[in-house]
């Protein structure tokens, strides 16, 4: 049994029509008992970026409080806020940093970007537990459910999604693929990101 | 005590004089004002750095001789002062732009470079072992946070921003200069002429392509940064700071 998977715990992140779209399930476990049903791995990053945190709990915390240390020197010697891409290079870099000792997370991260021409425009990525990025137009997924999530994102997903039927198809792929899950479920949670607004639910799901 | 040479506290790096002065960096600043002159102006749409490029005997080949320096794709620095401090700072500049681009995927804002150079210029103020660097520098670059932006570090350590600035020889008649021809809507090609007339003023011989040395800094329009963030066949950001080629540098003085 792989120590990826000790605590349990997924998270997805999708692009829709000028929003995205991020969220995990809410359970955390020792191998297969579980412990909590309120366990939080999704984190505001700024206004409009969110990460998720998907692997051991305890690492969860550690890379969390790290990542959070860096971006706060970034943004008081940049005297700005971070951009989602240059976030996700913060997060890679920072993995990378412990390659051969690395913390067992498989970052998940979505954001609306600044456009040379003053818009936003959503941006997802996730890398894996030594930073290697993965940029997605689609959706990008993580966590002890991540092959269940795909299968059932390649069949829900579909481009230009408003945020109304982004958080619908978001919260159906989650919940569905951590069901065919013992590792992951519990509830869980959504954010959808706008270009003016985050709007943050949760969902209750089966409780076995 | 109140000798010319700083009497007692001349030697000593780290001693305050009981003035509140640390003379060794006033003698910095000394060696930079006896360096050649060198000048940066902000325009609307770039910015312009330029430097004289004088070398003591005809016998010397000017050609490998480099005092505009690119420290990373969007900034470029030059120098008055001592032309070997000038070398380590470009090469400390570029490893810390390469160490910036590791972190971050993307070259650091010109702020946070200056920033970077400044920091080590302190650091020589109060090491033991060492003395402060003899150059002044004006640095130029363009980032998607701040657009232009033009800076001047001294010895101490101490950096501003600038709408245009000149340091070294003949730099209080330049800024004079400056201040007359400056105004906030003046555009690159305006600045390039008005920076080869500042230089004139202070020339001694013959100003030619060899003798003169100019980089400038070009504002990307929004279409480019759309293309140039994919970054094209290389994966390489396209360049906003560039030097001009001799040809480039004829061209402007012909006019």
């Amino acid at each position: 049994m792989s120590i990826m998977d000790h605590n349990g715990g997924s998270v997805i992140a999708m692009v829709g029509k000028d929003c995205v779209a991020i969220a995990s399930d809410l359970r955390l476990g020792n191998q297969a008992l579980g412990i909590s049903s309120n366990f939080q791995r999704i984190f505001p990053v700024t206004d409009r970026i969110y990460l998720g945190l998907p692997g051991l709990a305890t690492d969860v915390a550690t890379l969390h409080e790290r990542l959070r240390f860096r971006l706060n020197m970034y943004t008081i010697k940049e005297e700005r806020e971070i951009e989602p891409e240059t976030f996700a290079h913060l997060v890679s870099s920072t993995l990378y940093e412990h390659r051969f000792g690395p913390y067992f997370i498989e970052p998940v991260m979505a954001g609306m970007s600044k456009t040379p021409s003053g818009g936003l425009k959503p941006f997802i990525a996730a890398t894996d537990l030594i930073g290697c990025l993965n940029f997605a137009k689609d959706f990008v997924v993580a966590g002890t459910a991540s092959s269940k999530l795909y299968g059932v994102a390649e069949g829900l997903w579909e481009p230009d999604l408003e945020p109304e039927d982004l958080f619908e198809t978001i919260s159906q792929t989650l919940m569905n693929a951590v069901d065919r899950d013992a590792f992951s479920g519990w509830g869980g949670i959504v954010h959808v990101i706008t270009k003016d607004k985050v709007i943050t639910r949760t969902l209750k799901a089966r409780m076995d | 005590m109140a000798s010319a040479d700083g009497g007692a506290y001349s030697y000593s790096l780290t001693v305050f004089s009981p003035s509140g002065k640390l003379v060794q960096i006033e003698h910095a600043l000394a060696a930079v004002a006896q360096g050649t002159t060198s000048l940066g102006i902000k325009a609307t749409n770039g910015i312009v750095i330029a430097t004289e490029k004088k070398t003591s005997s005809i016998l010397i080949d000017d050609s490998v001789i480099e005092k505009v320096a690119t420290i990373c794709p969007n900034i470029g620095i030059v120098y008055s002062g001592m032309g070997p401090d000038f070398r380590i700072l470009v090469t400390k500049a570029r490893k810390s732009a390469q160490a910036y681009w590791k972190i971050y995927g993307e070259y650091p804002p010109t702020r946070v470079l200056t920033q970077e150079i400044a920091t080590v210029m302190q650091q020589a103020t109060q090491s033991g072992g060492v003395r402060p660097y003899g150059v002044s520098l004006l640095v130029a670059g363009w980032d998607n946070h701040r657009g232009p932006s033009l800076y001047q570090v001294d010895p101490s350590g101490s950096f501003w921003a600038w709408k245009a600035s000149a340091i070294g020889k003949n730099m209080i008649n330049a800024k004079t200069f400056l201040e007359k021809r400056y105004n906030d809507d003046i555009s690159l090609e305006d600045a390039i002429h008005t920076a080869l007339l500042t230089l004139k003023e202070g020339f001694e011989g013959q100003m030619t392509e060899k003798t003169i040395e100019i980089g400038i800094v070009t504002v990307p329009t929004p279409a480019e940064l759309e293309e140039g963030k994919i970054g094209g066949e290389t994966g390489r950001p396209r360049p906003t700071f560039r030097k001009l080629s001799e040809e480039e540098v004829r061209d402007y003085l012909a006019l």
